[in-house]
């Protein structure tokens, strides 16, 4: 029972498995589900997130107005039947601004996480496959980049890179490496003493077919699941970048700048930064619902039944 | 012990090393011409080949470096192009408030967090608890940023119960140390009761409570004291957390502290002043991390610095 799951997220990540697998991939993903279904709130996250995606992809049949044309006949208005999340300082209205911010929210996150992936997980399984002196070498390096508390990486990186949505996610992917990296090297670490890793050895397999077939697969799980809670931090982080002036700027709909200019008006215009922060809340909190789901569903040790 | 404790801050000089290193090249890092950074855009061509050889920048950058670093161990940053004063006391005035914070927020995290969390375990399972859950569940997913100016919102102008921003009285700390705390008291508390169902399922405490031991003196003296071991690691990880966050609760609530002198120094491009904040930031998280192990080895004796 106890390698089921982890064989699952296998069956999840390595493409174009053999056909003998069916079966069993079948299995996996029957026993994947069940496990899922165990967190109570993993599905209505997963459905929340849903709802965002659609938006994202069907704003502009979603969108009442343009989310960008200027009204200054209409400026400030509160919620109301021709506006019905109102209008910001220069009479745009806020839901459709706030539906086109859902697309670039989703792609920080989604964005910065794979960026992230595609560099801090090869990192982190070369140091632990290979070990010796390129381990200690690109461990210290790692500990470096982990010496910057939280955000503070991100906004170094900013501060040379200058601000940028696009080098917002950038900064976001960078401050993200080192955690997908110390991941990737600590599970390797243990799965590269396994027989079947002996065994390839022994059979003479090249080692960069070894790690691709062999190794990832079996380090996918916890991965994947800190990659999903990574989304929802790297969408945090990013909309408080654009949030501090350093990311996304104006006339952009992204959620933080949104809310950084409406804090100016919050005294006469609250709506202006409740819809956007509520959107941001509602999309991080969905994610983190369906996190807690994926870790119970891929790590087989999980007990407790939340 | 001791010897230990030595150790592991000799440990630390290479990492806080990488990060001088790291700080030292940023300024070199961003795009264009350092010296006519330093003398200004609008500066002529025999100001910037003056700043230039004043600064030393026609060195090789490796003196660069040793002149950096050389100036940096006794405090001497150079001067703020703000402000013209020396960057050193720019740090001195606000870092007091940065720690303040700090220390408010995580005293905050810890009593609520605690507190929360045992409420949690011992009503599991009942509805009480999935409100905690559900409660910090949401904890985690508010960005700091929204957070400050919903409380901003509701306890300083609608009830009036608070200061709006500024660092006047004691009372100024109060809303800014609950918006950074939040999320990690959401965190602890989460591992808070996770930790402490497990305590309660042991022989012992059903010992305890088989000799007729009151439920709140089996929690509060046997089980409590064992089920905060966790915890002790979890706020030491906050911590990175909490002094990143400060970047983003300062800005909010003007408070003046490290993290909005640097937002500031990054939007007029006041690079010292950045070096400067990003440096002591980042020391001082390493030294809380190493404070952490500190009291986990003391609380509990199996564990040592080593």
């Amino acid at each position: 029972m106890n390698d089921i799951p982890s064989f699952t997220a296998a069956a999840h990540v390595v493409a174009g498995a053999n056909a003998a697998e069916g079966t069993a991939r079948r299995n996996g993903l029957a026993i994947f589900w069940r496990q899922f279904r165990r967190s109570q709130l993993a599905l209505p996250g997963g459905l929340l997130v849903l709802a965002f995606v659609l938006v994202a992809c069907f704003a502009p049949l979603i969108a009442t107005h343009d989310p960008l044309k200027n009204d200054l006949a209409r400026t400030l208005m509160p919620p109301g039947a021709e506006n019905w999340f109102g209008t910001d300082e220069l009479g745009r209205d806020v839901l459709s601004r706030v539906v086109y911010g859902a697309r670039l929210s989703l792609s920080e996150g989604l964005v910065a996480v794979l960026l992230a992936l595609a560099a801090g997980v090869p990192i982190g399984v070369v140091a632990g496959y290979v070990g010796g002196r390129t381990d200690m070498i690109i461990m210290r390096l790692i500990d470096v980049l982990m010496a910057f508390p939280g955000v503070l990486l991100a906004i170094a990186i900013i501060s040379v890179l200058g601000p940028s949505l696009f080098n917002v996610i950038l900064a976001v992917a960078l401050y993200t490496i080192p955690i997908f990296a110390r991941l990737a090297r600590g599970a390797t670490l243990s799965v590269k003493e396994e027989p079947y890793i002996e065994a390839c050895r022994a059979l003479g397999v090249p080692h960069l077919r070894t790690l691709w077939r062999h190794v990832l697969p079996n380090i996918a799980a916890p991965i994947l699941v800190i990659a999903a809670l990574r989304v929802a931090i790297s969408i945090l982080t990013a909309s408080s970048l654009s949030f501090l002036g350093l990311g996304a700027q104006p006339p952009s709909p992204e959620w933080g700048a949104m809310l950084a200019s409406g804090r100016n008006y919050i005294l006469i215009a609250p709506h202006l930064v409740i819809f956007p922060g509520l959107a941001i809340v509602l999309l991080v909190f969905g994610l983190n619902l369906f996190q807690d789901g994926l870790r119970i569903a891929l790590d087989p040790k999980t007990t407790d039944l939340r | 012990m001791g010897t230990l404790l030595v150790r592991r801050l000799a440990a630390l000089v290479p990492v806080i090393l990488g990060v001088s290193v790291a700080v030292f090249l940023m300024l070199h890092a961003v795009p264009g011409d350092p010296a006519q950074i330093i003398a200004g855009q609008e500066a002529s061509v025999e100001d910037v080949a003056q700043v230039r050889h004043s600064f030393g920048l026609d060195q090789p950058l490796a003196v660069q470096y040793a002149r950096f670093l050389s100036r940096a161990v006794v405090g001497d940053f150079g001067t703020s192009f703000r402000t013209k004063r020396p960057v050193i006391d720019e740090i001195g005035d606000r870092y007091g408030y940065t720690l303040l914070l700090g220390a408010a927020a995580i005293a905050f995290a810890v009593a609520v967090g605690i507190l929360v969390g045992v409420v949690a375990a011992v009503f599991k399972h009942s509805w009480v608890d999935n409100v905690c859950l559900l409660v910090s569940l949401v904890g985690v997913s508010v960005p700091n940023f929204f957070l400050g100016l919903l409380l901003m919102l509701g306890f300083s102008v609608w009830l009036q119960l608070f200061p709006l921003t500024g660092a006047d009285t004691a009372w100024h700390v109060v809303l800014p140390a609950v918006t950074l705390g939040l999320p990690s008291a959401a965190v602890i508390a989460r591992i808070m009761r996770s930790s402490l169902i497990e305590i309660l399922g042991n022989d012992y405490i059903r010992t305890a409570r088989a000799k007729g031991l009151p439920e709140w003196l089996v929690v509060g003296r046997h089980a409590l004291r064992n089920a905060l071991m966790p915890v002790v690691t979890v706020v030491g990880l906050q911590m990175g957390y909490l002094l990143g966050g400060a970047v983003i609760v300062e800005t909010v609530f003007a408070w003046p502290g490290l993290g909005r002198l640097t937002v500031q120094a990054i939007a007029a491009r006041d690079f010292p002043v950045v070096q400067a904040a990003v440096l002591v930031l980042a020391a001082t998280f390493v030294l809380v991390n190493l404070l952490t192990d500190l009291v986990y080895s003391i609380l509990d004796p199996r564990v040592t610095l080593s």
